[in-house]
């Protein structure tokens, strides 16, 4: 399946060994700090252990999720590229959480993993000032007398490259070992080749290097499988596209299907009987794997009570035999896997491809790195995606972004891009990591978010695009897009707000609404209330009649036809958003005040914590190690209490008027 | 470097002695500054005596005083700065003297303290935490053995306990609206359905929780500032009396002259275990002196706004129109909360029996002594009058040592808060508002609650907190 021959690598230019920005990784973090450098115009080069592995989907074939659609939505806002590539190459599309509020609607597609692979590495090779070797990075040129700042990179060949910053984007390849029962094989994720040396030599450069783990289920044939027994599971009938750049694209291809089925007690029977085969409990795996994405044997044995779990088949692409088994990652022996896969209906004579396997890789422990994804131990070096701790492919572009951004802002000489956590989910997950740190491979989940009703995937270009314009990861064509889009959005806001009808028209418009339609489960009395309440109600706008329950922006067109605007489907469901939530959203807005206060105190990065009196022992440890760049993010970090946040309050405020 | 404060400590008034504390890195140079032969080196908890001056190097130097000088170093003192106690002779003019030498001791980085101030550092430098604190406070401030108790139940925990079990149950709901949320996916088997009644009941079962405790509110405002007991009756007839025997010294003159308390005196003893605002009225009567009258429609007021009306009367006249005038007035009053005293039993003639007839046309139930407000005869009355007064109080069920109790108000408004918005949550459920919208007021609810056991940080809380303590603690 190498494409090598496929795609030329882009000739390397004259001046073939320096460079402004090395990328050592070309998964999806890779891909966003690569192609971002190179946009805002840097010459930049990406190296990867395998041309397959360039934008590869090793696990899920699926971009976007709760929380997650939210961050695709943000790296387009800023300039990114995965809501593009996958709305390019997407095979289903479905937005989650419709039955909720708009604040959690999350945007989800199936990829055709094979077909994101092929359009980002055309994207890269497209790119100007972008360049793509395939050679393995076995060490860092680092100058130990000039603050520990990153000089370049070797090969495993010895081939040195220079550039003045370094961006780690490792993902899983970083020593990774593979388990499948009592099989252990050195090896990159999907067979591919791994990068052994690089974490030693990061660990003997003084990293905090240490072991992760994760797990991805069986690949199976699609036509061995019986989809008869299984429950379908469609697309959406109205495509979203991920990319604000694609907002007004009709989207009319046929989607394919996943399909729903369950584990029973003869599965669990199996895995139990054998569990002690498993790497996971057979103690040979000692990397931590994550809570939220468990292997069937961890499902089957923490909750022994359960009668099933459910998985999804889901096809890997179109032109791809491969279907995905969600939910059953697992590291038992291939013959244990065939006698419990076989127990569930529609898998009965399944033909694996792949078996599921788990995978420990290293990574770095991200309280060493600064907001800005700058290691805090070596000038110029940042680091990425799941290297520092995170999984996902998505928490891996928007961290990749970040970092090229700031790799291109160090270079300049530029303040870094810091997003807050009223800002972006980018911000709530770089500050999780670099403050709170993770014992886990790291996912984002909406409730992570404080201020999740105004961080909401309708309005990512409006929360952010503006800012990357500044920053200039933002081309001036999306920004003047933007503009526009704001612009509609606002102006008709604005109208709604102001713009009344007559009053029996509202009326008889309502009575249709509220007694008429929308009327499940009301007995006829109440129906009458609202009868009578309606023919009582004074005259009101447009903004509140899409205010109450169960009117929609586009119900209202049948009483507002006259100077209405045509407006896109993302702009009306921003118009609807605005108007609807105002309340609460004004709410939230209040409480982001009130952090941004301890936000806007600045910590100075040398303060020498142990000189401040009244800090507990605890507190000064964990003060010292983090260096927080703000309050705010000191009253997040774990063992700083708000009495140390007083006391840093105290200080600041005698640092303050002793400058005076 | 940092501030230093100062400001006197003990309380306003002649005293054998009084002390003027200071805080912060001056401490040192302010004792060598103001002692008169200081030693070169100052030992650290150590008192010395000495003279004190404006300024020691000063050859002729004002001489303020005599006075103990106390050295204490940093963190080993209350604040955790360096400290200086001059504990000097308790005159208000002396330890002004002192306090302005202090203050003009010649460095900018002396100033008063805020109210409070000297606990707030010693909370800001970690002797101790918010809860603590707040505690603190009301055991300086408690008058009586009831708030005492509440604070010292406080102190020790009883009420973070409550609070947390409240938030660990809150933390159960908020999770389990996470879930949905962020796994819509998920099995509904292993989720569980994705239905609101039961978060709806679960909710209102802790709505019932807040609920609880802001009702013991009322007791809690009772034993920190006390209940109110009215003392009327008619001119003479020894209110001033019984409220001398009560508090067991001469605060209100007492003589045979009608009328001679003219306005209400206001005095806090501990009947009971409780703390008591005895209120003494002017005698009630018809009078045209306009003073006088206003004295009496005090009078009135007082007695409807007392939880307890102790109504004197004397026993050795016959009870006339002016009597039973007097006596109807305590016809809309709790009967239980009635004392009714009758006086002057040494002086022979005795009418408690047309007394009490009158009084009963009324109200029964009440509580009747009849004694002699004066000698040991008083003593005995007014031991009596506080067993009552623990007697009323113990028939509202008050049982603090198992009880949480509110005694503070920024509780009492924090668990409001909380309230409103578990109400907010319910109602948004029941509404069929997007869960996430509602999801953020049970949040909200669980920041108010963390709020007053000082685990969400806000500087405002703090101020407001610290400056409740009286000036120089």
């Amino acid at each position: 399946m190498k494409s090598l021959t496929q795609y030329s690598v882009n000739s390397v230019s004259e001046n073939k060994y320096n460079f402004d920005v090395i990328v050592i990784g070309a998964g999806h973090a890779g891909c966003e700090a690569g192609l971002i450098a190179a946009r805002m115009g840097m010459k930049t080069l990406i190296f990867c252990t395998d041309i397959e592995s360039v934008a590869m989907m090793p696990c899920n074939p699926s971009i976007g999720g709760t929380g997650k659609g939210h961050l695709v939505r943000e790296v387009d806002a800023l300039g990114g590229e995965m809501g593009i590539n996958i709305d390019k190459t997407f095979i289903q599309s479905k937005m989650l959480n419709t039955s909720k509020g708009p604040a959690v609607h999350s945007l989800r597609a199936q990829a055709d993993k094979h077909k994101y692979h092929e359009e980002m590495l055309r994207t890269i090779n497209k790119q100007k000032n972008l360049d793509l070797i395939e050679n393995e990075i076995t060490d860092l040129i680092i100058d130990k007398n000039e603050h520990m700042k990153v000089k370049g990179v070797i090969t495993l060949s010895g081939e040195k490259y220079y550039s003045e910053v370094v961006i780690i984007c490792t993902g899983t390849f970083l020593s990774g070992k593979i388990f499948i029962g009592d099989d252990i094989r050195v090896s990159g994720p999907a067979g591919l080749k791994g990068a052994n040396t690089l974490g030693d030599n990061l660990r003997k450069l003084g990293f905090p290097v240490r072991r992760f783990k994760t797990g991805t289920p069986a690949r199976m044939l699609r036509d061995t499988l019986d989809y008869s027994v299984m429950k379908e599971q469609k697309g959406d009938e109205k495509i979203v596209p991920f990319s604000f750049l694609n907002e007004d694209k009709v989207y009319d291809k046929d989607q394919i299907s996943c399909w729903l089925s369950y584990t029973n007690e003869k599965t669990h029977k199996i895995i139990l009987e054998n569990i002690e085969k498993s790497a996971m409990y057979s103690g040979n795996i000692v990397g931590v794997g994550p809570r939220y994405c468990p292997s069937i044997e961890d499902k089957v044995s923490r909750f022994s009570d359960r009668k099933r779990h459910q998985l999804f088949v889901e096809p890997e692409g179109l032109d791809t035999d491969l279907m995905y088994i969600q939910g059953m990652s697992s590291s038992l022996p291939v013959d244990v896997q065939h006698m419990f896969y076989s127990t569930i209906p529609g898998l009965e004579n399944a033909e694996i491809v792949q078996p599921a396997y788990a995978i420990e890789y290293d990574c770095v422990d991200p309280l060493s790195l600064r907001p800005s994804m700058e290691s805090k131990i070596a000038d110029g070096l940042f680091c990425a995606g799941q290297f520092n701790g995170s999984s996902g492919y998505e928490e891996a572009a928007a961290q990749g972004l970040i970092a090229g951004i700031n790799a291109v802002r160090k270079i300049k000489n530029k303040d870094p891009l810091i997003l807050r956590r009223d800002q972006a989910y980018i911000g709530v997950l770089i500050d999780d990591l670099v403050t709170k740190g993770t014992n886990e491979p790291y996912r984002i989940m909406t409730s992570r978010a404080e201020y999740r009703l105004i961080l909401r995937q309708d309005n990512a270009d409006r929360r952010l695009t503006e800012i990357g314009y500044e920053y200039g990861s933002v081309s001036k064509e999306r920004y003047e897009r933007y503009l526009v889009k704001k612009n509609n959005v606002d102006s008709e806001v604005r109208r709604l707000k102001n713009k009344k009808t007559d009053i029996d028209k509202i009326r008889s418009f309502l009575i249709k609404y509220e007694c008429e339609l929308n009327v499940s489960g009301l007995s006829e009395d109440m129906i009458e209330k609202r009868r009578a309440n309606i023919m009582e109600t004074e005259n009101q706008t447009f903004a509140d009649i899409l205010k109450r329950p169960g009117i929609n922006y586009d119900d209202i067109y049948e009483i507002d036809d006259e100077d209405r605007p045509s407006l896109s489907f993302n702009e009306k469901t921003e118009v609807e958003v605005m108007i609807k939530y105002e309340g609460y959203i004004n709410k939230q807005i209040n409480e982001v005040e009130k952090m941004r206060k301890l936000e806007s105190k600045k910590l100075d990065e040398y303060i020498d914590y142990n000189s401040i009196g009244g800090l507990r022992l605890e507190a000064r440890q964990k003060l010292s190690d983090i260096r927080p760049v703000t309050l705010g993010q000191a009253s997040r970090i774990s063992g700083v209490s708000p009495a140390d946040i007083n006391v840093l309050l105290i200080y600041l405020e005698k640092e303050r008027r002793s400058a005076d | 470097m940092s501030e230093t404060i100062t400001a006197i400590s003990t309380p306003p008034g002649e005293g054998g002695i009084g002390i003027v504390r200071i805080s912060g890195d001056e401490s040192e140079n302010i004792m060598r500054r103001m002692m008169k032969n200081h030693p070169d080196f100052i030992e650290p908890r150590h008192a010395y005596f000495g003279k004190v001056v404006v300024d020691s190097s000063k050859e002729n130097s004002e001489v303020i005083d005599e006075a103990l000088f106390l050295f204490m170093k940093g963190p080993h003192s209350y604040t955790g700065e360096d400290m200086l106690e001059i504990q000097a002779h308790g005159s208000n003019v002396s330890l002004r003297k002192i306090l302005n030498a202090v203050l003009a001791c010649g460095s900018e980085n002396v100033r008063m303290a805020e109210p409070g101030e000297f606990t707030k550092l010693a909370f800001l430098n970690g002797k101790m935490d918010l809860s603590q604190a707040e505690a603190v406070i009301d055991i300086i401030k408690a008058k009586n053995d009831i708030s005492f108790e509440i604070a010292q139940s406080q102190k020790d925990g009883r009420l973070s306990l409550f609070i947390r079990s409240i938030r660990e149950k809150l933390l159960d709901i908020l999770a389990q609206m996470a879930v949905h949320i962020d796994f819509p996916d998920e099995d509904e088997e292993n989720t569980g359905t994705e239905n609101y009644d039961l978060t709806v009941n679960e909710l209102s079962s802790l709505e019932k929780d807040i609920e609880k405790l802001i009702g013991t509110a009322s007791i809690g405002k009772i034993a920190k500032e006390g209940i109110r007991a009215a003392i009327i009756g008619k001119p003479n007839a020894g209110k001033s009396s019984l409220m001398n025997a009560v508090l067991g010294e001469g605060r209100v003159i007492v003589t045979d002259v009608p009328g001679t308390t003219r306005d209400t005196v206001e005095e806090t003893a501990s009947l009971g275990g409780m703390p008591v605002v005895l209120v003494d009225t002017a005698g009630l009567r018809d009078t045209d002196d306009k003073v006088e009258k206003i004295g009496i429609n005090r009078s009135m007021e007082a007695a409807a706004s007392a939880d307890i009306v102790i109504l004197v009367t004397d026993g050795s006249e016959k009870p006339d129109e002016e009597d039973e005038k007097l006596i109807s007035t305590v016809k809309d009053i709790d009967p239980e909360h009635v004392i009714l005293v009758i006086n002057k039993e040494d002086l022979g003639n005795h009418y408690e029996r047309e007394i009490e007839s009158i009084v009963r046309r009324y109200i029964s139930n009440y509580t009747v002594i009849i004694t002699s407000l004066i000698g040991n005869a008083a003593v005995d009355a007014a031991v009596r009058i506080s067993d009552t007064v623990g007697e009323i109080l113990k028939y509202k069920n008050i049982n603090i040592r198992e009880s949480n109790i509110i005694s503070s108000q920024r509780h009492l408004d924090l668990l409001y808060n909380a309230l409103n918005n578990i109400n907010e949550c319910i109602e948004m459920i029941k509404n069929g508002e997007p869960v996430e919208v509602a999801e953020l007021s049970a949040h909200y609810a669980y920041e108010e609650l963390g709020r007053i056991i000082g685990e969400e940080i806000e500087d405002e809380v703090l101020d407001t907190v610290f400056s409740k303590f009286c000036l120089g603690k």
